[in-house]
């Protein structure tokens, strides 16, 4: 039977004591068993509905069962459990003074509104803004000389390319060489089924003339590099991120602090997103908040990690509205505070970021003043990048392997991708290890047989290798272009993803 | 009932100057006589006072179950908690009603622009739906 000890103060509701010896597989039935022998006790414990009241934790031996599986935490004879009350409490909720906000901070100077008129037909259109007293006329007029340019146009891009022509943002630059494919289509709703196949900034360029005529729209059909950077961005009163990789990400920041410009950061993983303001004259930059990127591999991609379609239309929304900010010089932008937003809990948080006295490019005495290689930075060259870099010996084509299995040879193909894209289809005879286990899991494989890893593209199962590599495997190969490659190529019955 | 001596009024006063504006927190320890809280010991915690935090405890459930083993060894009982309303009178707010626990002394210093202003004492109802007034029982020396 499991102990459980009751702390001082509920131990009146017990009958005085403080230790009972109570049978049952679960925390929940542990729990259940024990408000059964004492109502009063149970009225503590549990609210009306039922719940655990929201002072109760309860520790397994010293771990927070909240940690483990909640009230369903198993419990064994040898356990102890514990009731711990957590004590919270102050004036109210926390929620930080308002005078701490950032006070508004305006990127158009009153010169630039001056130069601006809109016709009647402008008027008619912006009328629900007209009619606000923050924004108005003169305001309207800001966003008509405004010009801001959007790294990308796909999930997060689409929906604040769609508001700020829609709000009437006179130039909109839209930097973006890929084209539209049928994935994109869940979230990207720039684009539309017609695009498929299409350049993303020629379909995004005729959606928002549809939506607005009077916004110039300015397209870049080429990626964002350290390059054309400054050639680009030049002329801009602020970007709005909408990159899906650190190395952009980067390299939009530093361009951002070094012409002194507002960065509009958001970025989105599964369910999960999170916006701020990086200017680096202003408050912190993204640097600031990571120093570093993480290491390669170690952040799956959307592809990779999967994206809950609405997400990026919710972050770009918040991005566009601190755009629209900044340029009505208006509100409380989102400087120095990190926005945390979690779609699954229906959850915003905000974090206060401080800036960093030694950051290497807004700091005191910055060490970056002009661009570097952001690919190198980030420990990648491009998406294929670790297959690209591999001995050719490392390397197997989805082709040979067909071949090779067809010629009866017994294989060990390891897939390193994720249980659910195992679900998805998979090569015949692999056998699941995910990428994360493959080390710990390597004394399941034999190192004197030949071991084929793949994964979705060859970007994983190339990591894989190279961890094993580091084992001491010597007989390893990489499958090129992964299981992609084999639906492209050998099994179409294989769904792409 | 709890016991308070003078210099236990001013130890949590200070407390609450010295983290103005933002709260201070405390735990109160000592033993139960009869019906009474003997406080023997104030111990200072520090708050958590971040913003992004979902909540603000004045103890996290991992100190409060350090405190309970200590509890268990010591035979020094957790008595209860102390905590400042900086330019806030001194009543529990709904927020500390939510989370708090029975039995336990809630003692609220207020403090006004940085001087304190009222301290008072406040203990759940059986039913734990309010705050009812703790008699706070005044003692010399002790600290």
């Amino acid at each position: 039977m499991a102990k459980v000890l009751l702390p001082t103060a509920l131990q009146q509701y017990a009958d005085g004591s403080d230790e009972f010896e109570i049978e049952g597989a679960t925390v929940a039935i542990v729990l259940a068993q024990l408000a059964e022998q004492f109502p009063t006790l149970k009225k503590h414990l549990f609210s009306d509905s039922g719940e655990l009241r929201h002072y109760v934790n309860v520790y397994k031996g010293a771990e927070d069962t909240r940690n483990l599986e909640g009230l369903e935490t198993a419990v064994t004879a040898d356990d102890e459990l514990s009731i711990v009350p957590s004590i919270a409490g102050g004036v109210s909720a926390p929620v930080k003074p308002v005078s701490t906000l950032p006070p508004p901070i305006g990127i158009i100077d009153a010169g630039r509104v001056s130069e601006t008129t809109l016709t009647n037909e402008e008027i008619k259109r912006y009328s629900r803004h007209l009619v606000l007293p923050e924004v108005n006329i003169e305001g309207q007029k800001k966003l008509r000389a405004a010009k801001v340019l959007c790294i990308g146009t796909g999930g997060l891009g689409s929906p604040i390319a769609l508001y700020l022509a829609a709000a009437g943002v006179g130039t909109i630059g839209l930097v973006e060489f890929d084209v539209v494919d049928v994935t994109n289509l869940q979230r990207q709703i720039i684009h539309g089924t017609k695009d498929v196949g299409r350049p993303k900034v020629v379909s995004a360029t005729e959606t928002l003339h549809d939506i607005n005529p009077h916004v110039e729209v300015i397209a870049y059909e080429e990626p964002f590099t350290s390059e054309n950077a400054f050639q680009i961005a030049t002329g801009y009163d602020l970007i709005v991120d909408g990159t899906d990789n650190f190395a952009t990400r980067y390299l939009t920041n530093d361009v951002c602090v070094l012409l002194g410009i507002p960065n509009v950061y958001g970025s989105i993983f599964r369910f999960e997103g999170q916006v701020s303001v990086f200017w680096g004259k202003h408050g912190p930059c993204y640097r600031c908040l990571y120093p570093e990127p993480p290491p390669p591999g170690m952040v799956p991609s959307c592809a990779e990690g999967g994206v809950l379609g609405v997400l990026p239309g919710i972050v770009g929304c918040l991005q566009t509205n601190e755009a629209i900010k900044l340029i009505l010089g208006v509100g409380n932008p989102l400087i120095g505070r990190l926005l945390l937003f979690n779609a699954l809990k229906m959850q915003f948080r905000e974090l206060r970021l401080k800036k960093d006295p030694k950051c290497p490019i807004c700091g005191e005495n910055p060490t970056i003043t002009e661009l570097i290689d952001y690919e190198e930075f980030c420990g990648i060259r491009g998406e294929e990048a670790p297959a690209e870099t591999m001995d050719n010996t490392e390397e197997i084509t989805v082709k040979q392997l067909k071949a090779r299995m067809d010629a009866g040879e017994t294989l060990t193909v390891i897939d390193v991708r994720e249980p659910y894209e195992w679900e998805i289809g998979r090569i015949p005879g692999a056998r699941l290890i995910p990428l994360g286990q493959i080390e710990a899991r390597s004394n399941e494989l034999d190192p004197n047989t030949e071991i084929i890893l793949q994964c979705r593209s060859g970007k994983r199962s190339a990591d894989a290798l190279n961890r094993l590599k580091a084992k001491g495997f010597t007989n390893l190969k990489n499958v090129v272009g992964g299981i992609l490659a084999w639906s492209e190529e050998i099994d179409p019955s294989v769904p792409q993803y | 009932m709890i016991t308070l001596s003078a210099s236990q009024i001013e130890a949590i006063e200070a407390h609450g100057i010295e983290t103005f504006p933002h709260e201070c927190c405390g735990v109160i320890l000592g033993e139960v006589i009869g019906q009474t809280k003997v406080v023997r010991e104030l111990r200072r915690l520090d708050n958590v006072h971040e913003d992004g935090h979902e909540r603000r405890y004045l103890i996290s459930p991992d100190e409060m179950f350090q405190l309970l083993r200590e509890e268990r060894t010591t035979g020094v009982k957790v008595l209860g908690f102390y905590h400042s309303h900086p330019n806030h009178p001194a009543v529990p707010s709904g927020y500390d009603r939510d989370w708090a626990s029975p039995w336990y002394t809630y003692i609220i210093v207020s403090i006004l622009d940085g001087t304190p202003d009222n301290l008072t004492a406040w203990v759940l109802d059986d039913d734990g739906a309010e705050f009812l007034p703790d008699e706070i029982l005044s003692t010399e020396g002790g600290a």
